[in-house]
């Protein structure tokens, strides 16, 4: 591995459940007639443009994996299980096999503790992997012929406050890039979250009823457009900046420390993304958005 | 007498399971799960309860109903402990009648019942250590994110309402540790205390409460220790307002503290509360008591059981407009006033007042009891009677209900001694068999020159 290691392709890559019910992929128990085609046809086009770039891990960060203490890395070579969505458990029960790159992983989590970072290795092969990391990996690559890193989102949000997560997501960013780098291998990085989060509490009778589908409140609307319109003209810093007002008057789900670890990892992009989709799922709000370093512009490939 | 026989509270992070002899706090608390087993042995408990603030839910709540949930659980955060496989027995009964009764006070509340459905590391310490041979049938609930006060009130309701109900000597289970601020390092073991000085302070409040068996009281200060000593992943601190519903909101438990001790910087304690009639004595309410909830949760539309057919398809069918619970059918008399046909709330069917007015024509069949000029003029109290069990019948069927489903009828009459013969005739040939409760009054009038109007309420159908 002579050659350096860089991010090839970073994605927002949302993970509602709802997106993998609606597709009707065979590992999924449920099936759906139909439902939120913005964002999976939004998805079609990121995959569409991942397929002309070559990688050899993907890197994600989940919010449904939350660990109280410290950042976690999974640390087992192979996965095979079922995930229940415990939400959405009438939408979502998934059996999933999955690879995991403990090579890299570990390189990171040694990387982090270096630089004083609370991690640990997760080498339990009973555990069971996130529905976040599967709906994201699913929707990214339904294939799964690639491994993943799965990074845990630290709660310091919860514990502390949206300063100190971000002060802890921006330096692991840092640590992510700088591991790739030494690690010679390209990779696709994904932070799964959702923009604005505030969900319905009720559900319709038919869940891919789209006539019952729309945001959960119009403040949350404009606070999502209002992070995009930064995104899409390059203001990464910006949003990283605005994070604590965004996640406090919009519930944004990036309390997790997912989004700020990735533009981190990215060194915060001025060039243009792709801009992929944007839509509601039970009220929350959504944006697919992919990040080509390589590209000339930044947006797709082609 | 109440059926509820005990609560416990008990701590739901895994080291008094997995891990007890590495520190002799976590053994302490690992003796009173184990004292507090005996003392669901000895009063004779038929159902565990278990409400875990490790199981948040989005969508309402959510209530465990598979017969025999099994699988290998390994938590988010301390896997390294190790594994728990587990296997549990769950009265599946009982979930069903607890969601229905949910359902009655105005909550969204819906079972699951899927192979592999990830049980909450909380829900499966307790019953691992409280019911290793499941022994006792239990039930697991979920712990709503954005549920405030009333709504956990009204939820801890509805679970007395089940109890109640299903009739089984029920202990309450809720799984919570005092203070949450964990540590967030790794400690060793040796090192565990309690994060600090002042989270210590409102445990030692909490422990002397509840050792006095004052469950009201403490449920009247979850704002405050939400504030104090709670890490704010959800809205409120709120297991003590469900329990407290749950038990009948009062102060009178023998208390019993089995163990308290750090668990990685929280404060693990196990309590047990056993209902006396001579307990601590009368709780003074701060906030509204609240039986139903009506609050801002509603915001999808879950839908109703009627089929909306739409007119310009099927031009035959009667059009059916339905998109909240209540129905209005152009099959049925235009109403007179602002009011739908029916109402659907909760598991029951509230039609508004029928006459026999008909549909299209608003021809009363039997004749107005009146003319053009008010005056009384001859009428045929069995044809409108008739016409009104007619047209409760269309009503019923455009809900998706049917005449067999009425339970309870008032009936008025404006000419009870005239009347009452024919009326009380035409009704038996139809609900002589299905045997609602009735009640029939004498009125000055009813809004049209009618003689009979019927009042119903029904099942929604099936
Ligand atoms: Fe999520």
């Amino acid at each position: 591995m002579s050659e350096k290691g860089r991010i090839v392709a970073a994605a927002l890559a949302p993970h509602p459940p709802h997106l993998v019910y609606a597709e009707n992929p065979p590992q999924n128990e449920p099936s759906a007639e139909c439902g939120w085609e913005q964002l999976r046809w939004g998805y079609e086009k990121l995959r569409r443009d991942l397929a002309d770039i070559e990688f050899d891990t993907i890197v994600v960060l989940s919010p449904h994996w939350q660990t109280y203490v410290g950042t976690h890395f999974l640390g087992v070579p192979h996965f095979k299980s079922l995930s229940v969505d415990p939400v959405f458990p009438n939408l979502f029960r998934f059996h999933y096999e999955m690879d995991v790159d403990v090579d890299l992983a570990r390189m990171m989590h040694d990387e982090a503790a270096d630089n004083g970072l609370v991690v640990k290795m997760m080498e339990n092969p009973d555990f069971r992997v996130d529905y976040g990391t599967i709906v994201s990996c699913h929707l990214s690559n339904p294939s799964w012929d690639k491994p993943i890193v799965g990074i845990s989102s630290n709660r310091s949000t919860s514990y502390y406050s949206v300063e100190v997560m971000q002060e802890q997501a921006r330096e692991l960013g840092r640590i992510t890039r700088e591991a790739i780098e030494k690690s010679g291998k390209r990779v696709l990085l994904l932070a799964s979250n959702s923009l604005s989060h505030r969900h319905f509490t009720t559900e319709a009778s038919v869940p891919e009823d789209m006539s019952h589908e729309h945001i959960y409140n119009h403040h949350q609307y404009l606070w999502d457009m209002r992070v995009i319109e930064m995104l899409r003209s390059g203001k990464t810093q910006e949003v990283v900046d605005i994070m604590p007002e965004f996640i406090e008057q919009a519930v944004s789900e990036s309390d997790a420390g997912s989004f700020t670890w990735l533009l981190s990892a990215l060194d915060y992009p001025r060039f243009e993304p792709e801009f992929y989709a944007y839509g509601t799922v039970i009220g929350t709000g959504n944006a697919i958005f992919g990040w080509y370093p390589d590209s000339e512009e930044g947006g797709s490939p082609q | 007498m109440s059926t509820i026989v005990k609560g416990l509270l008990v701590p739901g992070i895994p080291h008094p399971l997995l891990a007890p002899e590495q520190n002799e706090g976590w053994q302490k608390l690992r003796d009173g799960f184990e004292a507090a087993r005996q003392e669901l042995i000895e009063c004779g408990a038929e159902l565990i309860l278990v409400y875990s603030t490790m199981w948040p839910s989005v969508i309402g709540h959510q209530i465990q109903a598979r017969a025999e949930p099994e699988w290998v659980h390994v938590d988010d955060v301390f896997h390294d402990l190790g594994s728990i496989p587990y296997k549990f027995k769950m009265d599946t009964d009982f979930a069903q009648t607890l969601q229905e009764c949910s359902t009655e006070r105005g909550l969204h509340a819906r079972t699951v019942d899927y192979h592999g459905f990830p049980i909450d590391t909380g829900s499966v310490v307790a019953l691992k250590l409280l019911n290793p041979d499941n022994t006792i049938p239990a039930c697991i609930v979920s712990s709503n994110v954005y549920a405030d006060r009333a709504e956990s009130v009204v939820f801890g309701k509805a679970a007395r309402d089940a109890i109640e109900r299903h009739g089984k000597k029920t202990a309450i289970v809720t799984v919570m540790t005092l203070s949450n601020r964990l540590f967030t390092e790794f400690i060793d073991p040796a090192d565990d205390a309690i994060h600090s000085p002042k989270d210590e302070e409102w445990n030692q409040k909490l422990l002397e409460f509840l050792g006095q068996g004052r469950l009201e009281d403490v449920a009247q200060l979850s704002r405050e220790v939400h504030r104090q000593i709670r890490v704010k992943k959800v809205v409120n601190f709120k297991p003590m307002w469900w329990m407290s519903a749950v038990m009948g909101q009062n102060n009178n438990y023998d208390g019993c503290v089995h163990a308290y001790a750090p668990l990685y910087g929280t404060g693990g304690a196990v309590i047990s509360l056993t209902p006396t009639p001579s307990g601590f004595g009368n709780k003074e309410f701060d906030e509204d008591d609240v039986e139903s909830f009506s609050g801002d949760r509603n915001v999808v539309d879950s839908g109703s059981k009627t089929q909306l057919e739409p007119e310009d398809t099927l031009p035959a069918e009667p059009t059916v407009h339905t998109s909240s619970p209540t129905i209005q059918t152009d099959a049925a008399p235009k109403p007179v006033g602002s009011y739908p046909h029916a109402r659907r709330v909760g598991d029951l069917l509230y039609l508004s007042g029928v006459g026999p007015r008909q549909p299209k024509t608003n021809d009363i069949p039997g004749g107005p009891i009146r003319d053009e000029n008010g005056d009384p003029r001859e009428y045929d109290i069995e044809a409108q009677t008739k016409a009104v069990i007619e047209n409760i019948r269309v009503i019923l069927e455009a809900s998706g209900s049917s005449l067999d489903q009425v339970v309870d009828i008032t009936a008025f009459l404006v000419d009870m001694d005239r009347d009452f013969a024919g009326y009380n005739k035409v009704y038996n040939e139809t609900f002589g068999s299905i045997q609602p409760t009735r009640t029939t009054l004498a009125i000055r009038a009813l809004p049209t020159p009618i003689a009979v109007e019927f009042k119903v309420v029904a099942l929604p159908g099936g």
